[in-house]
């Protein structure tokens, strides 16, 4: 498993994946081979991957991306974080986010 | 551990509950231009015919076009033609879909797949098959319908490229003269490809020219025709052919009534064609069923034109009293688009596919002998018996 994610860094899809957004949904498109193991595969995220994915626009710290969640959602204390650097940890293992 | 992201076939994706999408698949005709020159083809122009090249969308306006279904929520583009790798702007094409997100389907007869643009695929993958149509498994069969010597060799070439570079496709067929005495050879060939799960797919009963443009290729195509209960001999090849046959009856048949459009063209998707006009699908060039890209939009067209188009009903006599009534729906290849290439109009029957239809209708024991299935009134009884008889394993 990777480093857990660096909160003052920021995080953004890498060049070989296109997300995308269709009907309210996010999908991440593998552009080269070797980000989905079958030929047809390409990602969805849950409703918590897709509030945290939004943010990851280039600009904000993951640290940033955590206190915006924070100011928006009502969860247990901690629960924002875990999620964040969870899908973070997630997504770079899959190689479809990378450190800017 | 928590996962927030799920890695789903491209197929379920546009199937699970709770994710609907308008739009499903853009067909586009790159060209109609082919350096084939097929018996049988229903649209093929010379490789260098200039009023074609002349006629045919700039890469930009393919982009746009593009860039259109990707911004509608499109999640798959077909490239085909003609002979789509024709065109000198292929993988800049290709990899403006691929970075729009879009999946490429490729429709090719594989004569011009480059070791560069096998590459390119092994680099980045179309995300679904590609498509090869086999013309015949030798030099003399293969090279008597393309009717381009040294095409054979080409394909085959091209086919161990995407082999060798692991690239997924699949192959099938169009049945013709000199090689329908060799599709026991072409399946069991077929059958060695890594992607092939079940057996080729072919083109049985033949369709004229979509652009009425050639009654001499017309007549050639007629010619070439197979016969109803040739049709219905190959069919039959496929593995468990009954047993599908009475899922698809119990679901698919039924007189269609007095609607014209029963089928799914037009319906979040079309075709466009090269010069940029949009059709329902691939065979209804109408003039009143087409929209000029150039003066509008995808949008516009899918969701206000051809929705007003799918509306029409037939005023037909002839075929109110037949097509209409009959049961034999789902089998028949009936639709506006047959009827356009072959009449010039959108609602009159077309006697080879009612004749077809019932031949495998009678195959199947949905109807007797010299009966006329518009005039079948226990059809339900009929199904429903066949849907229950008890098939023999294979």
């Amino acid at each position: 498993m990777n480093e857990k994610p660096d909160m003052e860094a920021i995080y953004i899809p890498s060049e070989d994946v296109v997300a995308r957004e269709i009907a309210d949904e996010v999908i991440i498109v593998p552009l080269v081979s070797g980000i989905a193991d079958m030929e047809d595969e390409l990602y969805t995220l849950n409703e918590t991957g897709q509030a945290i994915w939004k943010k990851l626009d280039g600009e904000r710290r993951l640290k940033d991306v955590v206190k915006e969640l924070s100011d928006e959602y009502e969860a247990a204390g901690g629960e924002i974080e875990e999620d964040v650097v969870g899908l973070v940890q997630e997504l770079l293992e899959r190689k479809i986010l990378i450190g800017k | 551990m928590k996962s927030y992201s799920q890695r789903v076939a491209y197929s379920q994706a546009v199937q699970r509950s709770g994710f609907s999408l308008p739009y499903g698949r853009l067909d586009v005709e790159l060209t109609e231009r082919c350096n084939n020159n097929c018996l049988h083809c229903y649209i093929n122009r010379p490789a260098g015919d200039i009023e074609a090249i002349r006629r045919e969308l700039s890469t930009e306006e393919i982009q746009d076009i593009l860039r259109q279904a990707a911004s509608l929520g499109f999640l798959s583009v077909r490239l085909t033609g003609g002979e789509p790798l024709l065109r000198e702007d292929f993988e800049e094409i290709y990899l403006y879909a691929r970075k729009q997100g879009l999946k490429v389907i490729l429709f090719t007869n594989a004569t011009l797949i480059s070791d560069r643009l096998a590459e390119l695929f092994e680099r980045i993958p179309p995300l679904d098959m590609i498509e090869v149509t086999v013309y015949g498994m030798s030099k003399e069969s293969y090279e008597q319908v393309t009717r381009n010597p040294g095409s054979f060799d080409a394909a085959r070439r091209g086919i161990d490229l995407l082999l060798a570079k692991k690239i997924p496709f699949i192959v099938k067929g169009t049945v013709l003269p000199p090689n329908k005495g060799e599709l026991d050879d072409f399946e069991a060939w077929a059958s060695g490809i890594p992607w092939m799960e079940k057996q080729p797919g072919y083109a049985l009963f033949l369709d004229l020219r979509c652009r009425r443009d050639s009654e001499k290729k017309n007549r050639m195509i007629k010619k070439m025709r197979l016969s109803p209960e040739e049709g219905v001999k190959i069919l039959e090849r496929s593995e468990n052919y009954l047993k599908k046959m009475q899922e698809f009856c119990s679901k698919f048949m039924g007189p269609p009534g007095d609607a014209l459009f029963t089928c799914g063209a037009g319906v979040g998707g079309g075709t466009v064609d090269a010069c940029g006009v949009l059709l329902p699908c691939m065979m209804l060039r109408h003039p009143d069923c087409v929209y000029d890209l150039h003066d509008g939009s995808l949008k516009d067209a899918l969701d206000n034109f051809f929705p007003a188009l799918r509306s029409m009903k037939s005023q037909n006599p002839d075929y109110l009293s037949r097509c209409a009534r009959c049961f034999l729906k789902g089998l028949c290849e009936q639709c506006p688009g047959k009827s356009w290439i072959e009449h010039g109009s959108l609602d009159t029957p077309v006697e080879y596919l009612c004749l077809a239809a019932h031949a495998q209708a009678g195959n199947l024991g949905l109807i007797r002998e010299g009966e006329r299935a518009w005039e079948v009134e226990d059809w339900e009884a009929r199904i429903h018996g066949f849907s229950e008889r008890k098939v023999p394993p294979e």
